[in-house]
């Protein structure tokens, strides 16, 4: 109890506190879970009662015996959530994790490496600040090590970190570490990915988890808590580099419908009469009051005369704030129109050069009719053409008609409208959209907007 | 944060905010997730108790749509076992909003006999019955709850827009990919969705937001004098459902509620937390987890409320 209270964030560090998140990828055994778990138990995300249960649990299965190992508890327990994932020993779905130091709130998404890895993966790293991907250092770079790596840098995930764990097992050996880290620099310069930290850790014995370990003096870099407390946020890094987007989500016209509060002040229900704002997140950028906006694809403009959040008014608004933003025209705008910077942006498109992540047992072919959900907009799509399939291990496209489940491909897709779509590789939002099933409704692919397509591209599209 | 607001009283209130921490950023997106859900569907609903989540999420649908009213109807499943004083702040928090309240009663199930009462006389898991039947009468086609991840292993793996089918249930094994913010809210005729917008929120963040905003709560969320007795190592209130054993002692011990359900297994907790900084001091200090600390229900089996969520509970 003291020991805990003792390390408690203080109140006054909490206001300052921002958000983190983070994704774990690894393969079997390599030991994900029980990192997780680490992380939980040694932040003290853990509560007593919980780890009870754990507890006892871990010794009818024979953990904790006189073996010597300091490990008392089956960690990967604490984070299994489903019955069959316990019976089976398995992670099945995607989790998601909340701790908190003083310096940060941490939102885990626990990414089970065996099954549909690429849809964990694809999910877990689309709003992950941080992806911490694990190798085994009896094993090394294993042919999923490098997947998981293309999967990160084609989402653009802004940290990547590796950790190299079991690194107990090696003796704590540097020569390991050091081989193991050069194999996953090359892999990462492969495929244009910098900036990659590698990490020797042992989840099991909490070596460089939480502390700095005395096994690995040849080991002069952070703990992996203090980088995810002190690597910069996905908005941190991109504030100030991408231009203001705005999906309109609604328009916020109460008319007679006004909040009981404020109809029946004396003459609030009057001067809320022709109370009309636009109500959206920002996806990018920043607003402020007397900026010039253009609305896509109309392509009309007006200027911001007002941003509203519940009852405050603010002159500014930064991504990824949800406001409701006044017009100084009246102009038709609805759900599914894009506010923009003006000259900003180039033209809306009806044709779409994408790639394509296919989540879905159901297999992508040509002429499939699909829904192309982007921001707040769902219209129609005819798949045209796939472009060519992306071999993870070569991180080069092949030849392909057809995409499967897991299957990284590029596609061209013709709109049943225009959408103001932007390369992913500049606009994390407005390049992103998902294809939606118009059958079951269900989600198929995650896509991500590529430039328009190159000469050998165009060939292929006029068919 | 005191000192800052004494500095500079007015900028502290509207000055543009550049570093925007985490509660910030968990308000923005559980407002993002609420408004997706009502540009999407015909007729959402909130599940609304009284409890300190659902209170949260309402404040935060008020902020959405400000300086309109709430555009939804709220529902509570009644168990019969309700705390008086929640349904009192129920019907006061419906009425200061102007919101349309929709009941769906556990104890008119038993009396019809379509449901019988449990033999531990729990009522929390014959809420499903009710919450579908409501749900289907009144033709809802998404539901709001203030589900969260953090409170049990089952919760942590529900997607923010969760699917149902005609039976109301989960299918853990077989959800859709949740990518970027964008939620796909489509369902076939039958189906309907849960819609979780405070799903990353944890119940250290509830309490922080609570004080933030000065959002009101029933009186039991904060320590009072009450006659309590000891059944499996938590304090259960005397009351009409909720019936001293004759060897159990009841006592006036100063408790607080950290969950307020059904009463019958609800459980306080010792406290002098008197004020809602109190409250977050208690919360950040905890020991227990809240719905270990005052849920007999989820004590049952491990996979309690991943059996649940399968057959329709929220």
């Amino acid at each position: 109890m003291s020991t805990i209270t003792e390390t408690l964030p203080e109140q006054a560090a909490l206001e300052q506190s921002t958000l983190f998140r983070f994704a774990t990828a690894g393969s079997v055994d390599d030991g994900k879970s029980t990192l997780v778990g680490r992380l939980l138990h040694d932040s003290k995300a853990i509560l007593a009662d919980t780890l009870d249960a754990v507890t006892r649990t871990s010794v009818d299965r024979g953990f904790g015996g006189e073996n010597g190992s300091t490990q008392k508890i089956d960690l990967a327990l604490l984070t299994d959530g489903l019955r069959a994932e316990r019976e089976q020993g398995i992670t099945i779905d995607v989790a998601y994790r909340y701790f908190a130091t003083d310096r940060r709130s941490f939102i885990l998404a626990d990414c089970p490496g065996h099954i549909q890895y690429t849809k964990n993966t694809v999910t877990g790293a689309s709003t992950a600040d941080a992806v911490v991907v694990l190798i085994d250092a009896r094993k090394g770079v294993l042919e999923q090590t490098r997947r998981h790596l293309s999967v990160l840098r084609l989402l653009r995930v802004p940290n990547v970190i590796v950790a190299v764990n079991k690194i107990d097992l090696t003796g704590f050996s540097e020569d390991v570490f050091r081989a193991i880290e050069a194999d996953v620099q090359a892999v990462a310069s492969g495929i244009g990915l910098t900036d990659i930290v590698v990490i020797p850790v042992s989840a099991l014995e909490g070596d460089n988890v939480v502390e700095r370990s005395a096994y690995t003096p040849w080991y002069t870099g952070a703990s992996l808590l203090d980088l995810l407390e002190t690597l910069p946020t996905t908005d941190e890094l991109e504030r100030g580099l991408e231009p203001f987007r705005f999906p309109v989500q609604l328009v916020i016209r109460p008319q007679g419908a006004l909040a009981p509060e404020l109809a029946l002040a004396d003459d609030a229900g009057a001067s809320f009469r022709d109370y009309r704002a636009y109500a959206g997140q920002l996806a990018s950028g920043d607003v402020s009051v007397g900026d010039s906006i253009t609305v896509l694809p109309s392509g009309r403009t007006a200027t911001v005369v007002g941003i509203d959040f519940a009852g405050r008014t603010l002159e500014k608004a930064v991504a990824p704030q949800s406001v409701a933003l006044r017009l100084s025209e009246e102009i038709d705008i609805a759900r599914g129109d894009v506010i923009a910077a003006t000259g900003t942006f180039g033209e809306a498109r009806q044709d779409l050069y994408a790639e394509l992540c296919w989540l879905s047992d159901k297999p992508l072919r040509e002429g499939a009719k699909v829904l192309i959900k982007h921001g707040s907009k769902t219209v129609q799509g005819l798949v045209r053409a796939v472009t060519g399939k992306l071999e993870l291990e070569s991180f080069a496209y092949g030849q392909a008609s057809g995409l499967g489940l897991n299957d990284i491909g590029t596609a061209q897709i013709r709109l049943a409208s225009a959408l103001p779509i932007e390369a992913y590789a500049r606009h994390r939002r407005t390049g992103a959209f998902l294809v939606i099933d118009p059958q079951d409704g269900n989600t198929l692919a995650a896509g991500m907007v590529r430039d328009h397509p190159g000469d050998h591209e165009d060939e292929r599209y006029a068919i | 944060m005191s000192t800052q607001l004494t500095d500079t009283p007015v900028a502290a209130v509207d000055a543009p905010l550049e570093t925007l921490n985490s509660l910030d950023l968990l308000e923005s997106e559980a407002i993002h997730i609420i408004r997706e859900v009502v540009a999407e569907f015909e007729r959402p609903a909130l599940l609304f108790s009284g409890g300190k989540d659902s209170v949260v999420m309402l404040h935060l649908a008020t902020k959405a749509f400000w300086p309109g009213k709430v555009p939804f109807p709220v529902l509570h499943v009644d168990t019969g076992h309700n705390f008086p004083e929640v349904i009192d702040f129920r019907d006061r928090t419906v009425e200061r909003l102007g919101l349309r309240l929709e009941v769906g009663s556990v104890q008119e199930f038993i009396d019809s006999g379509e449901l019988s009462e449990r033999a531990d006389g729990t009522r929390n898991p014959l809420q499903t019955v009710p919450l579908l039947d409501a749900i289907a009468k009144n033709k809802f086609d998404a539901v709001f709850g203030g589900g969260r991840r953090d409170e049990d292993k089952a919760r942590a793996k529900e997607r923010i827009l969760s699917l149902r089918d005609e039976f109301g249930q989960w299918d853990p094994r077989n959800q859709r990919p949740e990518l970027w913010n964008l939620y796909n809210g489509r369902y076939t005729v039958g189906q309907h969705v849960r819609a979780f917008p405070i799903s990353n929120w944890t119940e250290l963040d509830i309490w922080r937001y609570i004080a933030r905003e000065n959002i009101e709560l029933p009186g039991l969320y904060y320590a009072h004098d009450r006659e309590v007795y000891e059944r499996d190592g938590m304090w259960r209130a005397v009351g009409p459902v909720s019936e001293p054993r004759p060897d159990e002692e009841v006592v006036i011990k100063q408790v607080r509620y950290r969950t307020v359900g059904d009463m019958s297994c609800t459980g306080a907790v010792a406290s002098d937390a008197t004020t809602v900084h109190d409250v977050v001091r208690e919360v950040a200090a905890s020991t227990l987890t809240e719905r270990g600390a005052t849920r007999a229900d989820d004590r049952i089996s491990e996979a309690a409320m991943e059996d649940r969520k399968k057959d329709g509970y929220f």
